[in-house]
This record gives C-alpha cells, sequence and structure tokens, in this order.
C-alpha cells in the first residue's frame, strides 16, 4: 500500500467495507434466514464504523451510529424482537449511515433534519429513548469493545445470574498477529482489571526448546482468574478487538477444576465448543472423557504444532482470505504490458511459422508453451481487475427500497449469482444503468398494491436480479413480476411521438423494443423516480459503450424481464479479422450474426448504386465497409464478395460487405483517442501479430453513416424534383 | 507550447529538420525519440496531413506528414524518411520528416516573430523563425498542428 494513503482514506476505505457486511447482514435478517452470529456481524460493522468515525471526530456519524448500534445491542441480546418494522427502520438506517459515511468522506454537511428523523425511527424500535447518560456513557468507548459468543454459555450465566460474584477462568494465548496489529496483552488484562479481582499465571511451557526458538513467534500465554460482578458479556467486549488473533478460551470456574494450560486442552478453533461444554458442566470425570475425545480429535494438528514453530497457518484458516489493496495504476500497467507480451508472443509465433520449420522442432514447441503460458498470465492478470457484481447487487436493494416507498409500492428484490465477477471498470460503469432499470422495475414494472390484490398475487413484488456467465459473457437479468408491458399504450405513444410510421405493425418483440428508443417514457405522469423521457435509451447506450447489449422480453400479466449481456472485460475483445480496401480490421464478435458469401441473385441493386441482400426471404441493405470509412479500393484488389450480417441497434439488420474474412481471434484493444480523437465507424484500435495496427470497426456507426447518406440523397432528389417542378 | 519568452534559460534547443524542401524546427524538450519510418495504418475520415496511426510499444499514434500540414507536397515514400515522435499535452505523435538535421543551440533573442503570412495554416503552426547560417528554419507549434489536424476529423 502506497504510504500516501492516510489514515484517514483507510478508514472510509474500511468503512465501505464493513457497510457492504451491513448490508448483507441485514439482508439476511430481512430474509429471516440469519442466526445469532449474523446479528453480531451487523451489530460490530456498525460499532467499527462507530469507533473510526471517533478517531476522526466524526460527531455526526458517531452519534448516529451509536444509536444505531444500542438497537442491535438490544436486537442481538433479545431484549428487542426483530418485527417487520423494525426491520425496516435498520435498513433505512442502514442506508442513512451510509450517506452518513458518504458526506464525511467528502467533507459535506450533513442534513441534520434526516439524522433526526431516522433517529426517532431508533429511538421508537427501543420503545424509550435511551437516557442521555446512556449516550455519554458509551460516548468514551474507545477502541476496545466487544465481541460475542465465542463461547455460548448461556446456561450457566444465567443460572449464576443472582449470584454475587463469579469467577472466570481466562486461557488467552496471543497470536504473533496480535502484537503486529498493535495489540497489548498487558492493557487487555489491565480492562480485565477493571472488572473484578484478577490473578494471572503465566504459561512459559512453550519456551522451554530453546534450540528452535524464533522470536516473531510470541511463546506466552496467560491463565487469569477474574472473580467479577460483570457479566460474561463484559468480558468478551475487553476480546473483541483481538477476536481471532489468540487463541481465547473463557469458562466459569466456580466449582470446576481448574483447566491446565497444555495445549491437548482447547487451542484449536473449531474445538472451541467442546471443552466449553466441559466447563460448563460440574465434575472431573467428565472432563476426563472429553480430554480423550478431543485429544483423539486434534492430536493431528497438535502434531502439526509441535513440528511447526508457530500456529500462523490455524489464524490464516480462520479469518476472510487475505488480499491485498493495490493501487489501481500498478494493475493497469500489469494489463498493459501483458497486452504487449500477448502481441509480441504471437509476433515471435508468426516468425517462427514463416521459418517452416518441422512441427517437431524444439524451438516450435517452445514457442507453443510460451503461447499458453502468455495466456494464462493474461488470464490471471484479468482476474485481478475482476470483481464480484456483489456490492453493485447489495446497493440495489436500496434503491428498491426507495423506489418502493415513494411510490408506495410494496417490494422487495432477491438477488442470485452475486459471486460473478466482472471487469471493476464494467461493475462500475453499470451501477448507473442499473439503478435506472431497478427503479423503472418498480416504478413501470409493478402494479400497486391494490391492483396486485386484485390479480390475485403477492401484494409484495418482487424483482429479480441475477448475474451468470455465458460463453464469454455476463448476462444480468432484471426481472419483475408485474404486469407485463402495455404494448398497445407503447404503440400508441410511439406513434403518438412519430417514432414509428402510423402504418407500420411491429411484432412483440419489435414495440418492445421502441421502448428504447430516445425520448420514450409510458408513464403518463413524470414522477420523481423515472419517466423524465431519459429513459432506457440512456440505459441502451452505457450498455453499448461498455461493448454490451440490452434486450427486453415481457409477458402479459406475468411481468418484464430486460438482460444486459456484458464483456467480461473491457482490455481484450472476440473479434473477426477481416480485411477491407486492403486493410487489415477487426469486427466484434457480438455484433455478428452470421457470415454470408452471396451467390448469384442474392443482390439486387437498387437505383445506382445501393444494394440489398437477399436472405430468408427478406431485403437487407448492404453496406461496402471500404465506402463508408472514405477508403479507396485499390484497383488491383478483386471486388469484395464477403457479406457479414449484423445486428445493429437502430436500423436492424444490416449486411458489411468486407473483401475477406480471415479469422476469429481475440485482441487487445487500444484506444485511439488518447493521441488522435474519435474516428467515424471506428470504435479503437489494436496491435497485429506483425506490430501492424488494425482499426476495430464500429458497425453501428458504419451502418448509421450509410444510412444518413442515403437520407441525404434522397432529400436532395426531393429537392431537385421540387425545383424542376417549380420551373415546370 | 509555450511561448518562447516563458522559458527560464537564455538559451534554448531546438531539433531541426527537413521536409518539402524546408527546414524546420521544434524545441528539444517536446521530442521523445526519433524512428525510422514503417508502414502506417491509414484512418478513415481523416484529413490530408494525418497519413494514419503506428504502433510504439503498444500505443497508438498518430503519423503526420508535415510537409502536407503546411501545404507542402506529400513526402515522398523513401527509406530514408524518419518519424520524429514528440509529445503535447500529454498527446503523443509522430512526424513524418525527410531527415533530422542538427540540434540547435540559439539564444532566446535569436527567435523572430513570424511575419504577417498569407497562408492561415502556416501563421497558426509556427511561431517563429531563426536564422541559420545562410538560410532559416521555422519554430513549429506543435500543439496547433495537432488540433489543427484533429479540428478537420471532427
Amino acid at each position: 500500500m502506497s504510504a500516501q494513503i492516510s489514515i484517514r482514506d483507510m478508514f472510509f476505505e474500511e468503512s465501505e467495507e464493513l457497510l457492504e457486511a451491513l448490508a448483507e447482514g441485514l439482508a439476511l435478517m430481512s430474509s429471516g434466514s440469519h442466526n445469532d452470529e449474523t446479528v453480531n456481524a451487523v451489530f460490530r460493522a456498525v460499532h467499527s464504523i462507530k469507533g473510526g468515525a471517533g478517531a476522526f471526530k466524526l460527531a455526526a456519524l458517531v452519534g448516529f451510529a451509536h444509536r444505531f448500534e444500542t438497537v442491535l445491542d438490544e436486537l442481538r441480546s433479545h431484549r428487542l424482537d426483530l418485527e417487520p418494522e423494525v426491520m425496516h427502520t435498520l435498513q433505512r438506517s442502514a442506508d442513512h449511515l451510509t450517506d452518513l459515511v458518504e458526506d464525511a468522506r467528502n467533507g459535506d454537511d450533513t442534513d441534520t433534519g434526516q439524522t433526526a428523523e431516522f433517529l426517532a425511527a431508533l429511538d421508537a424500535c427501543l420503545g424509550s429513548p435511551p437516557s442521555a447518560e446512556a449516550a455519554d456513557d458509551d460516548a468514551g468507548f474507545a477502541f476496545a469493545a466487544i465481541s460475542m459468543d465465542l463461547l455460548d454459555l448461556d446456561g450457566p450465566t444465567d443460572s449464576d445470574v443472582g449470584a454475587p460474584e463469579q469467577n472466570f477462568t481466562i486461557l488467552f494465548r496471543p497470536h504473533s498477529a496480535l502484537f503486529t496489529n498493535g495489540h497489548d496483552p498487558a492493557l487487555l488484562i489491565a480492562a480485565l482489571a477493571d472488572l473484578g479481582t484478577v490473578t494471572t499465571e503465566l504459561d512459559l511451557s512453550r519456551l522451554r526448546d530453546v534450540s528452535s526458538f524464533d522470536p516473531t513467534e510470541p511463546k506466552l500465554g496467560w491463565m487469569i482468574r477474574l472473580s467479577t460482578l460483570a457479566e460474561r458479556a463484559a468480558i468478551d467486549e475487553v476480546f473483541e478487538f483481538v477476536e481471532g488473533l489468540c487463541d481465547l478460551h473463557i469458562a466459569v470456574s466456580n466449582s470446576v477444576e481448574e483447566p491446565s494450560l497444555q495445549p491437548e486442552i482447547s487451542i484449536d478453533p473449531e474445538l472451541e465448543i467442546r471443552p466449553v461444554t466441559v466447563f460448563a458442566e460440574s465434575g472431573t470425570e467428565g472432563i476426563a472423557l472429553e480430554k480423550t475425545e478431543i485429544r483423539s480429535n486434534v492430536r493431528q494438528q497438535i502434531a502439526a504444532r509441535e513440528d511447526g514453530p508457530g500456529e500462523s497457518g490455524n489464524t490464516e484458516a480462520r479469518g476472510p482470505k487475505p488480499t491485498l489493496r493495490v493501487d489501481l495504476d500498478r494493475v493497469d500497467r500489469l494489463i498493459n504490458a501483458v497486452g504487449e507480451l500477448i502481441i509480441n508472443q504471437s509476433m515471435i509465433a508468426q516468425r517462427v511459422q514463416e521459418l517452416r520449420l518441422a512441427t517437431d522442432a524444439d524451438v516450435v514447441t517452445h514457442v507453443e508453451d510460451y503461447r499458453l503460458l502468455a495466456r494464462d498470465i493474461q488470464e490471471a492478470v484479468m482476474a485481478i481487475r475482476a470483481q464480484p457484481v456483489k456490492p453493485l447487487f447489495q446497493r440495489m436493494s436500496r434503491i428498491v427500497r426507495e423506489a418502493a416507498d415513494s411510490t408506495g409500492k410494496n417490494a422487495r428484490l432477491v438477488t442470485h449469482g452475486e459471486g460473478a465477477e466482472v471487469d471493476k471498470t464494467v461493475v462500475e460503469r453499470l451501477a448507473d444503468p442499473l439503478t435506472h432499470m431497478i427503479r423503472n422495475a418498480v416504478d413501470h414494472g409493478l402494479e400497486s398494491i391494490e391492483a396486485r390484490i386484485a390479480a390475485g398475487k403477492d401484494p409484495c413484488g418482487t424483482i429479480h436480479l441475477s448475474a451468470a456467465h455465458r460463453s464469454g459473457a455476463v448476462i444480468i437479468t432484471i426481472r419483475d413480476d408485474g404486469a407485463g408491458l402495455n404494448r398497445r399504450k407503447i404503440l400508441e405513444i410511439a406513434r403518438n411521438k412519430n417514432l414509428i410510421s402510423p402504418e407500420a405493425e411491429p411484432s412483440d418483440s419489435e414495440i418492445d423494443a421502441l421502448l428504447f428508443l430516445p425520448g420514450f417514457s409510458t408513464a403518463s405522469t413524470v414522477s420523481n423516480l423515472s419517466g423524465r423521457g431519459v429513459g432506457l435509451d440512456v440505459v441502451r447506450n452505457a450498455v453499448t459503450t461498455l461493448g454490451g447489449r440490452v434486450t427486453i422480453a415481457s409477458t402479459p400479466g406475468h411481468g418484464t424481464e430486460f438482460t444486459i449481456s456484458l464483456p467480461l472485460t473491457l482490455a481484450v475483445l472476440d473479434g473477426m479479422v477481416v480485411s477491407v480496401a486492403g486493410q487489415i480490421m477487426v469486427i466484434p464478435i457480438t455484433s455478428i450474426l452470421e457470415t454470408i458469401r452471396p451467390g448469384d441473385g442474392d443482390l439486387h441493386i437498387i437505383g445506382t448504386s445501393d444494394r440489398l441482400l437477399l436472405i430468408r426471404g427478406k431485403f437487407i441493405p448492404v453496406v461496402d465497409v471500404a465506402q463508408g470509412l472514405g477508403f479507396v479500393r485499390p484497383p488491383l484488389l478483386p471486388a469484395p464478395d464477403t457479406l457479414l450480417l449484423v445486428e445493429t441497434e437502430n436500423q436492424g439488420q444490416c449486411a458489411l460487405m468486407v473483401d475477406r474474412v480471415f479469422d476469429q481471434r481475440q485482441v487487445v484493444i487500444k484506444a485511439l483517442d488518447t493521441n488522435y480523437g474519435a474516428v467515424p465507424g471506428v470504435s479503437a484500435a489494436t496491435v497485429l501479430g506483425d506490430g501492424q495496427i488494425a482499426l476495430i470497426l464500429d458497425p453501428e456507426a458504419i451502418a448509421n453513416n450509410r444510412v444518413q447518406q442515403t437520407a441525404e440523397h434522397w432529400s436532395s432528389a426531393k429537392l431537385n424534383e421540387g425545383k424542376s417542378l417549380a420551373v415546370a | 507550447m509555450q511561448s518562447p519568452e516563458s522559458h527560464v534559460p537564455s538559451e534554448v534547443e531546438f531539433v531541426t529538420f527537413f521536409t518539402g524542401g524546408q527546414s524546420f524546427s521544434i524545441d528539444i524538450t517536446q521530442v521523445r525519440e526519433i524512428r525510422r519510418w514503417s508502414a502506417v495504418t491509414p484512418l478513415p475520415h481523416a484529413p490530408a496531413e494525418v497519413l494514419g496511426v503506428m504502433n510504439l510499444r503498444g500505443s497508438v499514434i498518430p503519423i503526420f506528414d508535415l510537409a502536407v500540414r503546411f501545404g507542402l507536397n506529400r513526402t515522398p515514400d523513401n527509406a530514408r524518411n524518419v518519424v520524429v515522435i514528440a509529445a503535447h499535452d500529454n498527446q503523443t505523435v509522430g512526424l513524418l520528416v525527410e531527415s533530422v538535421s542538427e540540434i540547435l543551440s540559439v539564444s532566446r533573442d535569436r527567435i523572430q516573430e513570424t511575419p504577417d503570412l498569407r497562408s492561415d495554416n502556416s501563421r497558426q503552426s509556427i511561431i517563429g523563425v531563426i536564422t541559420v547560417d545562410e538560410g532559416m528554419t521555422r519554430v513549429i507549434d506543435l500543439g496547433a498542428v495537432i488540433t489543427t489536424g484533429k479540428r478537420t476529423v471532427q
């Protein structure tokens, strides 16, 4: 991590992750599939944000997070039931917390009125507003805090509630990570001492083998006996921030034989629970039995532990997968370099091929190995930029909530395949169109509650959002269970707005596609959410810029489904290599439907030069790519005779005429506008195996260009007609 | 490009080159490298002076024919032609010239303002002239060369 990243930035980065965890936990809670750990995770997320915010004196954030946390605390201690209203408040509070964090990051002033509103809602959950002291109490919360349920000791603790004082025995053995994270056992023990009387016993047993002494591995452990009036939770709280960084073992030891500090008892996280049950029971026989059982279970691990110097392997297994934050620029530099490597590889391969060596020649096999290796590296590097769509999807549940609230509808979001990974830029640039479509789905797709009940549907509408990988693309679908598209109304509007000719009788799918036309909006009233006329055409443009396409399908009465298909990465593209007027060019595979070599009678000429292709009984305009690009064909080249049938958004199907089709291959995309500028008809460039640059064509623009030219041709023809009439 | 007056040192260095029968020069701080001519990929709808694009270690850079840019005849194909790679505002371009002559170190006051010229193209893209021996060399405003090219493209 670069040194310039300030601690403050780190806090906000971490907050983002915590907010994600928060949203995830709340989603689980809302679906009812949560357990105590979920609630705890949610609590911890809010608590950590509060802690961090306190360090940066972000008072508004701290105040709100504190109240939020209070409600969560009530929930996790089962003093508050998870009623639907409470759930609703929690989710809205999480949204607000996200806003507050965002405001704090931008240094914006927060709308205090809104905060007050949420605070009131949270208080309402608690029944009575917490006293001022309670808030003050926690104001000095500092950083040592709480995590629960390392062990579930509810039984004995509850039964001991009446008892004036309890004795706990705490086995505490820090891992090296505890120290690297800046914790100090002395402070933890001091914190325990605040709760009651502490006696500690230092365990030096691991120090015995001096010959293999590793100074970086902590060797010390403590057995701490604590007599306290405080509850078990208070002890957990002391250790909250070192959870996972130490072997920790807390037991009520009123009448139980004191546990030994020998390693075979309780070290491994997975096994912690078992010894606990032992200590919870009284009587020594049980312990002996359990011990043997545990011993057999952990024998292997202990053996490993005795061989190996430390326990770092175990700690790693417990936490989430280790990750590394890297500056995006560095990744992009790597991706560029790998792009060069791929090009260099194909250049070498081409040279070797030109040597016409025997296929079993050493160099040929090495070159083949090189190719495979280069592809491997490329895939691995691309994977660095790939990110799961999960955070994006999580944000959408908020959009659904807000949209439902402001339209008075009832809606929930169900997501599938959040694990699907897409290029970071794709994820980022998908946020806006997706937001728009989700809002649309709630606003236009779902019916009102009454209408749903009348139709015999669940009053709560469902929006399904799913992501899946399919043949080198990621497919994102947004499906609502609403009334489906009102095709009659769409057609009527399209005719009123002159988007199609009055005589046209479009098919259902053609009507659906009208929604994507610029300036189309079916909502009769302009709502806050959508229907401002910047409708789906914006969505489609955004998706097209990413090299994807969006389609729509609708079943009356059952809902509408939008499907967005996107490339996995923006760095490479599957293209068809063709030649046009002697130049090698690339056409994106995604836009090509088929390649055709027309026979006699398939091509028909209209006027002087316009040609139509007759295919399966349909006439399709033919566009000469060379002409479209303004290239002059070298005189000696044979006339182009290969057609590529492409699907364009605006012009429907269209046949592009090229000289020759070579092959299909993956090409590295190079921007043209960095050093030059946008070129009509060309979307980017790539470097071929011989080091030459080939242009990547934009079939849409080429087809449009031709249509415009034709239109100009016709209008000028009409003008001439008019003139001659006037003369006559 | 900065106007010559704003340079701190009084001596300025220029790379001078020869194309279309005339001598031109460019501020040495803008020159990145000088390469041998290699085939370019033509761009559609490009103005005449933009010959196409070339691969410079993975970057796609446009190549301008400087002679055409100043209304002279196209630089004839010749294996000895060179491309001066120059950068302006994070934009890297190549200038096709017939030959690179020398590096010229002159004091600032030897740069004379361009006299009024009839050709707009030339006046906008030449910021001054320097007398060299019996002749003179024209100091190019690289930014203007690039922008005009772009404007024609739209």
